[in-house]
C-alpha cells in the first residue's frame, strides 16, 4: 500500500520532467563569446529581452530551453557583426514590442514619458509660487 | 475651505489606483504572445529530417499550388498528444501538414508517430528553435496557415481541439 502510494507520488513528480526536452543546449546558450567586448554587448541586450516562456524574466535570467535558444540567436548574430538594436528590431518584428524590456516612445507609450515631465513642471511651479510668497511674507514682516 | 477639500485629493487618487488595480485583477490575462509575422512571407529555412521515415522541411516545401499547415510540435510536448487526432482529421480532409519538431530526438519522434499517428508529409528538425523564433512562435504546439505564395496567413496557438478543425479548414479556404 505504502509502496503504491510512493509510486503514485513519484509519478506525479515526474510529470513536469516529462514536459521538458532532453536535447543538449544550443552552442551559445551557456557559452560566452570569446571577445569580451562582443560578449558585453550581447549580455546587455539579453538583459533587456523578454523570455517568452517565463514572461517576467529576461532571457539572461532564464533557464528555459527556449531562452537558451534565444541567447544563442543573440550571441551568434552579435558574433556575425549585427548591431544589438538590429537584433532587437528582428525580434520585435516577430513578437511585437512585448519581447523588449527597453521601452520606446510610440503612439501608445508617449504618456509614460510625458506625464513625469509634466508632474515635475507642476511641482516646480507650485514650489516657486509658495517659496516666493513666503519670502515676500518675511520681507513684509521685516 | 478650498484647502480642506484639497487635503482629500491624495486619498482620492490612492483610492482610484486601488480601484484600477482591483479591476485589472478580475480581468482575464492573455498569456499567449501572438506572432507579429501574420501577413508576412515565411522566412527562408531548410531543416534536416527529424527522423529517417520522412523527408526534412524547407520553405520551398510550403509554397506552390495550395495552402498548407505548418505545425510546430515536439514529442516531449503533452498537448501535442491531444491534438494528434485533430491533425489526422485535417489530413483526412486533404490538408497537407508540414511538421517542425522542436529540440527533438529521431527515436522519440518515431516513437511518438508510431503511438499517436502520423499526419505529416514531412518533418524538419529544429534543434535550436531557429525556425520557431524566425516565424514568431513562442511555444508548442502552434499551427500556421501558409498560403501558396509562402505568406503566413493565420496562427493557431495551443493544441487544436475538435471545434478548431472547421475554423482551420475555413482559414485554409480563405488562404486559397
Amino acid at each position: 500500500m505504502i509502496r503504491a502510494l510512493f509510486a503514485v507520488i513519484l509519478a506525479l513528480v515526474a510529470v513536469p520532467l516529462a514536459a521538458q526536452d532532453t536535447m543538449p543546449p544550443a552552442p551559445y546558450a551557456y557559452n560566452q563569446l570569446d571577445d569580451p567586448r562582443l560578449e558585453a554587448e550581447a549580455a546587455a541586450l539579453m538583459h533587456t529581452l523578454r523570455c517568452l516562456k517565463c514572461q517576467s524574466q529576461s532571457i539572461a535570467d532564464s533557464d528555459a530551453p527556449m531562452a537558451g535558444d534565444m541567447r544563442h540567436q543573440v550571441r551568434s548574430r552579435i558574433q556575425a557583426g549585427e548591431s544589438p538594436e538590429a537584433i532587437r528590431a528582428w525580434l520585435i518584428a516577430r513578437y511585437g514590442d512585448y519581447v523588449s524590456y527597453n521601452p520606446t516612445v510610440s503612439a501608445s507609450t508617449w504618456p509614460l514619458f510625458a506625464i513625469p515631465v509634466l508632474l515635475i513642471l507642476i511641482v516646480a511651479a507650485v514650489l516657486l509660487r509658495r517659496l516666493g510668497k513666503r519670502r515676500s511674507d518675511t520681507e513684509d514682516a521685516a | 475651505m478650498r484647502s480642506r477639500l484639497m487635503l482629500w485629493v491624495p486619498l482620492a487618487l490612492f483610492a482610484f489606483f486601488v480601484g484600477v488595480a482591483g479591476y485589472m485583477l478580475t480581468q482575464q490575462k492573455n498569456q499567449f504572445v501572438e506572432s507579429a509575422m501574420i501577413g508576412e512571407p515565411l522566412p527562408e529555412f531548410a531543416l534536416k529530417p527529424a527522423f529517417p521515415g520522412l523527408p526534412g522541411a524547407a520553405r520551398t516545401d510550403l509554397t506552390g499550388g495550395k495552402p498548407r499547415l505548418l505545425n510546430i510540435w515536439a514529442s516531449w510536448c503533452l498537448p501535442c498528444i491531444s491534438e494528434a487526432p485533430q491533425l489526422e482529421a485535417l489530413q483526412a480532409q486533404g490538408v497537407e501538414i508540414v511538421g517542425i519538431a522542436i529540440r527533438d530526438r529521431p527515436e522519440d519522434v518515431a516513437n511518438f508517430l508510431a503511438r499517436y499517428g502520423n499526419p505529416y508529409s514531412r518533418i524538419g528538425a529544429d534543434d535550436i528553435s531557429e525556425v520557431q523564433l524566425a516565424i514568431g512562435s513562442s511555444g508548442v504546439p502552434e499551427t500556421f496557415v501558409i498560403d501558396a505564395s509562402g505568406m503566413i496567413r493565420y496562427q493557431h496557438i495551443g493544441d487544436i481541439r475538435e471545434d478548431d478543425v472547421p475554423l482551420l479548414l475555413a482559414e485554409l479556404e480563405k488562404a486559397k
